[in-house]
């Protein structure tokens, strides 16, 4: 029941230039951001950071086929491409990251990369795995109850998909042809445990049929083969025929979090190799292949975007921790919540 | 005031607020067609439609999971879980993701939603259809504990339940069902959650209890009195989580007696917070030691009838000589 999604051109998806350059330069602020990230961790003025990089491609692709008007967005803690997509800053996204009081996630409750903005439509997750998926179904439920023309996504690894959770939200999801869309980030490795040991299959998405749902494999490496993916299972969420599994093989250039060290499981030789398979560079390339970015507006994109980190590290820095005199609040309801 | 058992008021209570705001879905196993295994929602998919009456897998953490979504998205959904004893699947939902949506987000999301669950022994339940939860889930912070006792505290709570914005665990006592039968005012009655309820007033002692031990003190109580003269005050916390320490230490500090009786295991169950919360606040107020009675510490209760009766206990005779000997001190 799976099958296999290769490269579209743009112009057969529907894609402008413009369209276009907006998913290049989200791709590069994701990776720009977490670099950035990282440097901030190993100076010590974050205790702990998630990356993203090489995720950029399925993280991208997918969410930039979301409408940021109507759907919900149900990540996890390595979607910084996905919840910049739906519109969090690089100045909301480093609050997080130094655990300031405007954090819109948390206030600095979470650890970072904890997401969540109801502005934003941003569900908030915790740290345990796979939680937020039977959510995502209970989201798409309330979404057709109240006959809202919306889809919801959730986003999660392969390691996700051994969790009884996982399996729970699917079935529901399925059973009642609900308007969501599941996407696997598949990078190989849950941690340090590698696929063949966390299942027997060699792909995620042959587990839809289990579900009576399609399963979809996609390279996650490919930001218009994913966007198409998750435009197609949109239309079919829309249109009332259920939900979609998609499967975007990725792969994780840096070690779990800030905390792990991944030259204890896996050979650097090996992620050297993934690394030739760069999400950026590919659609770099495509892109100027296509005439729609030179090498000179790569550049000033790029300069662009690392002023912009640059500032929100800045500005993000200065700003407010959170008052220790609110740490009982928000336990329960306050009287002026609505 | 009309005169109902306790099912029954859940029931019309539920219908009642199903009936009058949209937002409301029942999800659960079996409540649907068979309209719960406790006919709590007899009838319900007839008059609500499969759109609000759910029949779900079965699968715990997913019924739990679902309603979540469902209530971060604007619905409000009452979740049955069809023996207490099944909850603990679904501990992680509960626990990590509906108590904690609140705080985590700094209040920017929230999770109103009643989770409904049978509990407790007595009839027959053995191991995995008897057993007490609530010391597990009044411990979470962010997360609201009822078990009502009567007819109209389940009414008027499971209303409150319905209209409070924050999650609350619901807990009916099986033997409470069909058992016992009182008053339930008629219209929009409601009981607010945290606030507990002197059942049977009393001067010489005060027995801080809850579920269907109520009814077993109060008939020890009246035995005692029409026996001896000692009149014991009985008050039903009826919410574990906020629990209403002003009206404990109220009753405590008239009496200047206290006994904690609850039918979950003794050791780390609501009784300790109970008991704890009487020696620090009111230790000076006492003429006597706490009296602290609950269910052994056994993995669970057993089902033939001999080992059932003696998890019960606290029966009204064990109850009764404690209340005798306390007043006595």
């Amino acid at each position: 029941m799976s099958t296999e999604v290769t490269e579209a051109p743009h112009g057969a998806l529907g894609l402008s230039p413009d369209d276009l350059l907006r998913m290049h330069r989200h791709m590069l602020m994701a990776r720009l951001i977490d670099e950035a990230s990282f440097r901030q961790n190993r100076m010590g003025r974050a205790p702990f950071v998630v990356p993203v990089s090489g995720h950029e491609g399925c993280q991208i692709g997918t969410a930039s086929a979301m409408d940021r008007d109507t759907d919900v967005w149900v990540p996890y803690y390595r979607d910084l491409g996905v919840v910049l997509v739906a519109g969090m800053s690089p100045y909301e996204i480093f609050l997080g990251v130094f655990s300031k009081a405007d954090d819109p996630s948390s206030g600095g409750r979470q650890m970072p990369s904890h997401w969540g903005s109801r502005r934003l439509r941003i569900v908030s997750h915790s740290s345990p795995i796979a939680t937020q998926v039977p959510h995502a179904a209970g989201i798409a439920y309330a979404m057709r109850y109240r006959n809202e023309e919306a889809v919801v996504a959730s986003w999660f690894g392969e390691g996700a998909t051994s969790e009884g959770d996982w399996h729970e939200g699917l079935n529901f999801a399925a059973i009642h042809r609900l308007p969501v869309i599941f996407v696997c980030e598949n990078n190989e490795y849950a941690i340090s445990v590698p696929q063949a040991k966390q299942m027997a299959v060699p792909d995620v998405a042959m587990r839809a049929a289990g579900y009576g749902m399609p399963g979809v494999i996609v390279d996650g490496s490919d930001v218009l083969a994913c966007y198409a993916a998750m435009r197609d299972a949109r239309a079919r969420a829309i249109a009332g025929d259920g939900p979609t599994l998609i499967e975007c093989k990725t792969y994780r250039y840096l070690p779990h979090t800030s905390d792990d060290d991944d030259k204890s499981y896996r050979s650097r030789e090996e992620v050297d190799e993934h690394r030739h398979r760069d999400p950026i560079d590919r659609f770099t390339a495509y892109l100027i292949a296509q005439g729609v970015l030179d090498h000179d507006g790569m550049q000033a994109m790029r300069d662009a975007c690392t002023a912009e980190v640059e500032a929100a590290i800045t500005a993000s820095w200065e700003a407010a921790d959170p008052d220790p005199d609110t740490v009982l609040r928000h336990v329960f309801a306050e009287r002026d919540d609505a | 005031m009309s005169a109902t058992n306790v099912v029954t008021a859940i029931r019309d209570t539920l219908h009642a607020e199903m009936a009058a705001d949209e937002r409301l879905v029942l999800l659960g196993e079996d409540v649907g067609t068979r309209g719960g295994v406790f006919k709590v929602s007899q009838g319900f998919v007839e008059d609500f439609g499969e759109r609000r009456v759910i029949d779900t897998p079965l699968a715990e953490s997913g019924i739990i999971g679902v309603a979540i979504g469902m209530a971060l998205h604007g619905m409000l959904p009452i979740a049955e879980i069809e023996f207490a004893d099944f909850i603990h699947p679904a501990f992680d939902q509960i626990v990590s993701e509906a108590a904690r949506m609140r705080y985590r987000t700094n209040g920017d999301w929230a999770c109103p939603m009643v989770i409904r669950a049978p509990c407790g022994g007595g009839i027959h339940g053995a191991l995995y259809h008897s057993q007490s939860i609530e010391a597990f889930y009044a411990h979470v912070p962010g997360l609201k504990v009822v078990m009502p006792s009567t007819p109209a505290d389940a009414a008027g709570l499971l209303r409150a339940a319905i209209r409070d914005p924050d999650p609350v665990l619901f807990l009916e006592h099986k033997k409470c069902y069909r058992a016992v039968t009182g008053e339930v005012p008629h219209g929009e009655h409601v009981e607010p959650i945290g606030t507990a309820d002197i059942k049977r007033s009393g001067t010489d002692l005060t027995v801080i209890t809850y579920g269907y031990e109520v009814h077993r003190c109060i008939e020890a109580a009246d035995r005692l009195a029409a026996d001896e003269g000692i009149q014991a005050e009985i008050l039903d916390v009826r919410s574990l989580a906020p629990l209403d320490t002003a009206t404990i230490l109220r009753s405590v500090r008239s009496t200047s007696r206290a006994m904690v009786v609850y039918e979950d295991n003794r050791t780390y169950g609501a009784g300790a917070e109970i008991a704890a919360t009487v020696a620090e606040e009111a230790m000076f107020d006492l003429d006597a030691p706490i009296v602290r009675i609950g269910g052994p510490d056994i993995p669970a209760m057993p089902y033939a009838t001999t080992l059932e009766h003696y998890y019960t206990e606290p029966t009204p005779d064990h109850i009764y000589v404690a209340m005798r000997d306390l007043a006595r001190f």
